[in-house]
């Protein structure tokens, strides 16, 4: 097993194989924009907050994979025909799960990621006012001593 | 605590002095912990349960004819397999795919970005266990399936309905979970 996964290893470096994947020409959205600037504005914007599933730590507008490439053409494909963003990244989360997405949703897992820091800020607020408090009856009582 | 002439504070204020001590700690560990479990860096599709996409695709080669959703209504579980000939895993599996189809199992194959001298170059060499190729050139049936690569096997009930989806290359002990996956989808 470790032998096949070297062997493996050592034949991505050649990559020709990997060449072989953009023998066929892109899609033809994957690198060309939309006539009408408004919507490719709009698709541009989406395609920002879509996640590579093949290099995951890069959005579908980083990335050069030729996967990426094909998502690029469905939502430029996909605006043009018509459908809101929201509309798209819905189409891909029903597919792929929230993961696709890089756009923060609160949902039932995540809410405790934005009601954390609300409640830690509140907490330091209290505690500050009461130190704050304290001090001021202090000094208000040393000044009448 | 400012006041000098509170000596010793209540004991109930000095457990809570370690409170966020613990909690440190209980981070810390909980990350030690979390940094020993395996990373899942697979995105598994969300179609489990759910039909196929209404889809018709050209034949990737002159070998096989192409496919579309009818093929996949005809009552019978198939292997659907997402492959192509520029992936090397896809070669690795070509042996177990081999294995399945002499037990009896109809493979699909969608082949993804790819040329039909390419595909029929791959066949030849690594054998052709598919009863039908459909040549998926801009990933859109794959999208449709939430597959995100090469090669990734997707159990389909006879009624067209995704049952299971195996990410990856198969290896041999894979086998007998997809024929089990393909048994209770009958």
């Amino acid at each position: 097993m470790t032998m096949r996964r070297l062997v493996a290893c050592m034949l991505a470096f050649l990559a020709a194989p990997l060449i072989a994947q953009n023998a066929v020409p892109p899609a033809p959205y994957a690198y060309t924009q939309l006539a009408d600037p408004a919507q490719e504005a709009e698709a541009t914007a989406l395609m920002q907050t879509l996640r590579c599933l093949k290099c995951q730590s890069q959005s579908i507008a980083d990335s050069d994979a030729p996967m990426a490439g094909d998502m690029r053409h469905q939502v430029r494909a996909r605006i043009e025909a018509g459908q809101s963003p929201e509309e798209i990244r819905a189409w891909l989360v029903e597919r792929y799960g929230d993961y696709v997405s890089y756009q923060p949703e609160v949902s039932a897992t995540t809410w405790p990621l934005f009601a954390t820091p609300a409640l830690l800020i509140a907490l330091a607020l209290l505690v500050l006012a009461r130190r704050l408090g304290r001090k001021r009856s202090d000094s208000q009582e040393a000044g009448a001593a | 605590m400012s006041g000098s002439e509170t000596a010793a504070p209540p004991p109930i204020r000095r457990i809570w002095v370690w409170a966020p001590l613990v909690l440190f700690a209980a981070f810390g560990a909980l990350a030690a912990f979390m940094l020993t479990q395996p990373k899942d860096e697979f995105v598994h599709s969300q179609m489990i349960g759910k039909p196929l996409p209404e889809f018709a695709l050209r034949a990737a080669s002159d070998s096989r004819p192409g496919v579309s959703i009818d093929h996949f209504r005809d009552g019978t579980p198939k292997l659907l397999n997402v492959w192509a000939s520029w992936c090397l895993p896809c070669i690795a599996e070509a042996p177990q795919l081999e294995e399945l189809r002499a037990s009896g199992v109809e493979i699909v194959g969608i082949a993804i970005r790819d040329r039909p001298q390419d595909v029929a170059n791959f066949l030849s060499r690594y054998g052709n266990p598919y009863s039908r190729i459909g040549a998926d050139d801009l990933s859109a049936v794959q999208l449709e399936l939430g597959s995100s690569g090469v090669p990734e096997t997707f159990v389909i009930d006879g009624n067209g309905i995704i049952r299971h989806q195996h990410i990856g290359d198969i290896r041999a002990s894979d086998v007998p979970t997809l024929l089990e996956k393909l048994a209770e989808a009958r």
